[in-house]
């Protein structure tokens, strides 16, 4: 099985209050924070090379994993690390963040998907910068292609994908043959989330993803990393959705520390009045 | 084409609650716009519930019965959404699992521009669309050059629409046929949770439990929940161990709530939770630990056990009550 997964980098999430908007409000400052993969594209490499190798004898990859990046050069190294965890190759698209919007990834995607011919592709559901949920989406309409988002779970039969999508209310399961696309939620890394048809269903995976041995990482400086130029891809990069202005969200002040739940009891009551 | 369509969510064949506030930016958007709206009811008895959303003032209420699959998939849904959106210049859900999954594709499919997740519209040439990024910590305001414009909307930030009276036309439009690979998708099941408690994002109130509820967390929860009738949520860390099902998990990627008044017990307020509760006008923390960031946001913080507290805290509340 060959999987493609598209990645991006992001300021560290764990630090997003720390971004700055300037007085004019012209942009987000991430300056200080760094740039670590987004959490969700993580998941979904591990998800990929879950797919492709049996869990108990992981050091045999069975199928390619690709991962795909459209930023500028520094992006390479979250894609080095993805090869070091397991993956294959790597594509970097040349591209200024602010030159994109989910429309021209997923276009300049579809084109790799085109070139690339994997039978999946599989996704994070949203990138935790802009979280705008959209570019999986997208990308299945441009392909044609049938899709399943926010996945929890994935087990895969004879090529075709099992998904288990976190809804409101419950958990809808899809069947999508190839090629198809996957976008993926949280528990998609939890211990019996992911199984190709050649791991058995008793065995249980780390929670999380995997970490790179420092060989891997060595030998991640080997493998191939391709660079293709936006233009090369997508004839229209115009921009449909344009960020005119930010503002920073209004500070919401600490209250008070109550020594005991009689107190407590007594604020609700008699000063915030909702008991 | 000044008109804005609103995609009605449908569960057990009723509309969901999550549809007013689609329905309340619908009103707003083409109040700037100089137009009307009409909503869209699709899905397995879509004629039937289309008599819940008659006297909200719509142009007109149409209707499609989706026969071809026997429950949500996209691809069956899409391009019916689509082609009635043509005729309507803002198409709009709310962003519940069920916009954010259909809407973008609608949206790929017209060509259309798409803000997620807004938490406002106003109008300077144009519609602009404000937006939360970075979890919250910073708003973006964006438009749309596009003719045709997708939205969703943030049900916590567009409070519910109330009937205004009227009977809407009510109109059935025949399905377009399924998108291009809807044959690789087969519909399976919808493994339901049934619960007896509200929706998290309509509850007034919303008693949330973190990792250290551990294996008790409904046991330890559920007592408080009823004396006020509130929804359950949940963190992230409760939800991956296996204490709480996922779609209690409140937070950035989890459900956004903004309730008159939010429990935070045993959590500790990463900037991924706070995204999901910061705008809950009441907000009340128990956490053993002094310095964590929950207390940065509670009106009223506790440095306690929240098994010691929680048992106190009902009978001293019911007390109170009577
Ligand atoms: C991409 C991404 C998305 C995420 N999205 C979300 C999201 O939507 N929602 C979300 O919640 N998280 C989300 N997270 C996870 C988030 O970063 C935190 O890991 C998570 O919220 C922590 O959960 P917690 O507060 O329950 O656990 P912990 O951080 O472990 O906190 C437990 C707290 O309980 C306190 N405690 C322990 N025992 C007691 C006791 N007996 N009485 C009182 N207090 C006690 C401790 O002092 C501690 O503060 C996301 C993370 C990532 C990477
Ligand atoms: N610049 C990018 N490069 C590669 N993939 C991206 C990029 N931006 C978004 N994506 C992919 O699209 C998913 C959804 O992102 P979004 O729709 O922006 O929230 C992410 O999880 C990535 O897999």
């Amino acid at each position: 099985m060959k999987i493609l997964v598209p990645l991006k980098r992001v300021a560290d999430p764990d630090n997003a209050n720390k971004v700055k908007v300037p007085a004019d409000g012209s942009k987000v400052e991430t300056t200080g924070l760094e740039w670590k993969p987004n959490p969700f594209d993580e998941y979904a490499v591990e998800a990929a090379l879950r797919l492709t190798e049996n869990g108990a004898q992981n050091k045999v990859r069975a199928g390619e994993v690709v991962v795909v990046t459209l930023g500028p050069k520094e992006c390479e190294t979250t894609l080095r690390a993805m090869l070091a965890t397991g993956a294959d190759r790597a594509i970097r698209i040349e591209a200024d963040d602010d030159q994109l919007d989910g429309n021209v990834v997923a276009l300049a995607l579809k084109a790799i998907v085109d070139k690339e011919k994997p039978d999946f592709v599989l996704m994070g559901k949203q990138a935790v910068d802009g979280d705008t949920n959209q570019v999986g989406q997208f990308l299945a309409e441009y392909l044609g292609w049938p899709m399943a988002t926010a996945a929890a779970t994935i087990v895969e039969e004879a090529g075709a994908l099992h998904v288990g999508r976190e809804v409101d209310g419950g958990v809808i399961n899809l069947k999508v043959k190839a090629p198809g696309l996957v976008t993926v939620d949280l528990r998609i890394t939890a211990p019996t989330s992911v199984y190709s048809s050649q791991t058995k269903r008793d065995f249980k995976y780390n929670d999380g993803v995997r970490f790179a041995p420092l060989p891997a990482i060595m030998k991640a400086k080997k493998k191939p990393l391709d660079v293709l130029k936006l233009g090369d891809l997508v004839a229209d990069t115009s921009l449909r959705v344009i960020y005119k202005k930010f503002e920073p969200p209004q500070g919401r002040k600490a209250g008070v520390k109550v020594k005991d739940v009689a107190e407590l009891v007594d604020k609700l009551k008699n000063e915030a009045k909702v008991i | 084409m000044a008109d804005v369509l609103v995609v009605a969510e449908l569960a057990g064949g009723q509309i969901r609650k999550a549809t007013h506030s689609a329905i309340t930016f619908a009103r707003e958007a083409a109040g700037h716009l100089g137009g009307g709206f009409s909503i869209l009811v699709i899905g397995q008895g879509a004629a039937a519930a289309a008599a819940q959303l008659t006297d909200f003032g719509a142009t007109k209420v149409y209707t499609t019965e989706i026969t071809s699959v026997n429950g949500y998939v996209c691809e069956h849904y899409a391009p019916t959404v689509a082609e009635l959106a043509k005729q309507f210049a803002v198409v709009v859900a709310t962003a519940t699992a069920y916009g954010k999954d259909l809407i973008p594709r609608v949206a790929a499919k017209l060509g259309a521009g798409y803000a997620a997740d807004i938490s406002g519209v106003s109008h300077e040439n144009g519609l602009m669309y404000k937006r939360p990024i970075y979890a919250g910590n910073a708003f973006g305001y964006v438009q749309i050059s596009t003719p045709i414009q997708a939205v969703t909307v943030r049900q916590s930030e567009f409070t519910a629409a109330q009937p205004a009276g009227g009977a809407s036309p009510v109109e059935n439009v025949a399905a377009v046929a399924p998108s291009a690979g809807a044959d690789r998708v087969e519909f399976i099941s919808f493994d339901q949770v049934k619960s007896e408690r509200p929706e998290l994002t309509e509850a007034s109130v919303v008693v949330s439990g973190g990792r250290a509820c551990k294996e008790k967390f409904f046991e330890v929860l559920n007592p408080l929940a009823d004396l006020f009738g509130a929804a359950i949520g949940a963190t992230r860390a409760a939800c991956d161990a296996g204490y709480a099902p996922g779609d209690l998990q409140v937070g950035q990627t989890g459900k956004i709530v903004a309730p008159d008044l939010y429990f935070a017990f045993g959590l500790s307020g990463a900037i991924q939770h706070l995204a999901g509760m910061k705008g809950s006008k009441v907000i009340v923390a128990v956490n053993k630990d002094p310095e964590a960031p929950i207390f940065s946001v509670a009106d009223y913080g506790l440095v306690a056990d929240l098994f010691q507290v929680i048992p106190e805290l009902v009978q001293q509340i019911k007390a109170v009550k009577e």
